[in-house]
């Protein structure tokens, strides 16, 4: 069940394009075309899917606060966090000449596809933000870990598959002038986003509904008990007096 | 200006307004967006980018002749990293509350592209000098846009200014709260930074026609 809701919030939800702005500058600039749009998507998905696990390790065995007690007890002390962004995008950098080399090795098909947005990625700031966004979240096993990575790079891949296909259609509109290319692409972005926002009641927000209608309810049934209460006490009241 | 020539002053101004790295280079927008809800943290951020461009352009373009072309874009991360450690430790010491807003934004400026797009496509062809006044330029183009949205969006989706209640106090109906202003929390919301932007370019097309797009 955690695995299946951490996959849909990281797809809807918390949307890398949407919600977080990641990744916008290839987003923009490769957006112009179905077909690219889909190599630049699934190409993300690959190598998140890969990397935030590898950061995951990193993270949980080298930089976190005691996080070298494996090493010995003497180690426990040590706190290495402030390295993580050095650490993180050399493991990106790496990982992605590796994935490139594996692919044009193995599946020269998928390379000639993938090919030239691979080494693109490394300073794709949708990679190295779902593994800081993997840190500061406290993602807890290896598994839940692999599955941010995937279900993130599958969110934005809707999302670029999303943009492209209106920006292939909006060339039929008559878009005034000055807006014409970037300003229409970040106006229908922001509209998008809006549209994304209605998601936020998916998961999260009926958890908090049912515990806020718990409570609204036990207010309610508090406050007429006092209302019933005060009648009867009137009644009592004026039946005392009379 | 006896120190830059006209040249060189044109390194620091193009950016501002007709080369915008934002708005016409389309550079470094990830990190324009998401924290733009307040002007503090903008401007913090575009001091910050400020920071590492300028003194990144200087090391790359001094170190340009010995990078074997082939592993530059290791090199240059590593730079960049090093630089946003400087700035995130700073940022946490001296102002912790602000570096909790920026969370992973900080981190994030390693892949701005706006620092990687200067690199390549400035800091290795050309001497220090010219690389840090360029790193300068493009990065106040980049502050004037983060400058602008955080201005708009606080104003009138808190109705502050760095903290400051400029509009008077909605709860004690104050200002312009007292004739029946309401502050519009939509502002606040990340969608309404991409609006934003987008009116921004218009203006600015509209304003300089040679920059208009084809469809």
């Amino acid at each position: 069940m955690e695995h299946v809701e951490l996959f849909f919030k990281s797809i809807f939800i918390d949307n890398m394009v949407f919600a977080t702005f990641l990744g916008m500058c290839s987003y923009l600039a490769v957006s112009k075309k179905v077909s690219t749009a889909v190599g630049l998507g699934a190409a993300v998905i690959f190598v998140l899917a890969v990397t935030v696990p590898m950061n995951w390790l990193l993270d949980q065995y080298v930089l976190r606060p005691g996080a070298l007690t494996w090493l010995g007890p003497e180690y426990a002390e040590y706190d290495l966090s402030f390295l993580s962004f050095i650490l993180f995008i050399a493991t990106i950098a790496t990982m992605v000449q590796l994935v490139e080399i594996v692919v044009e090795k193995f599946a020269p098909a998928l390379y000639t596809s993938l090919g030239i947005f691979l080494p693109l990625i490394a300073v794709n700031c949708a990679i190295l933000g779902g593994s800081l966004f993997m840190q500061s979240r406290d993602i807890a096993t290896l598994g839940l870990a692999f599955n941010y990575g995937l279900a993130s790079g599958i969110g934005w891949f809707l999302a670029i598959l999303a943009i492209a296909a209106i920006r292939e259609k909006i060339r039929y509109s008559n878009v005034p002038a000055p807006l014409r290319g970037l300003g229409i692409t970040f106006i229908i972005t922001g509209l998008m986003a809006i549209g994304f926002m209605s998601f936020g009641g998916m998961l999260t927000g009926g958890e908090e509904k049912t515990e806020k209608t718990d409570e609204a309810a036990q207010i309610e049934t508090i406050t007429q008990d006092k209302d019933a209460e005060e009648p009867l006490a009137e009644v009592s009241q004026e039946l005392n007096n009379k | 200006m006896a120190l830059l020539s006209k040249k060189d002053r044109g390194l620091i101004l193009d950016p501002l307004a007709d080369n915008n790295p934002i708005t016409i280079q389309v550079l470094g927008i990830c990190s324009a967006l998401a924290i733009t809800a307040q002007l503090k943290a903008s401007i913090v951020m575009g001091i910050s980018v400020m920071f590492v461009l300028g003194v990144g352009n200087v090391v790359i373009s001094l170190m340009r002749n010995i990078i074997p072309s082939k592993i530059r874009i290791i090199v240059q991360l590593v730079v960049v990293a090093a630089l946003v450690i400087i700035v995130d430790q700073v940022l946490k010491a001296f102002a912790y509350e602000l570096s909790k807003t920026l969370s992973v934004f900080v981190g994030l400026i390693i892949t701005n592209c706006i620092i990687m797009g200067r690199f390549e496509a400035f800091a290795l062809g050309n001497g220090p000098w010219r690389s840090f006044l360029d790193g300068i330029g493009n990065a106040a183009g980049y502050a004037l846009i983060l400058v602008i949205v955080g201005f708009f969006r606080e104003l009138l989706g808190s109705g502050t200014l760095l903290g400051f209640k400029v509009l008077g106090d909605p709860i004690a109906k104050t200002g312009l709260y007292g004739i029946g202003y309401e502050n519009n929390g939509f502002m606040l919301l990340s969608p309404m930074a991409l609006i934003v932007v987008g009116i921004i370019i218009w203006v600015q097309r509209s304003r300089n026609k040679a920059l208009i797009e084809e469809n």
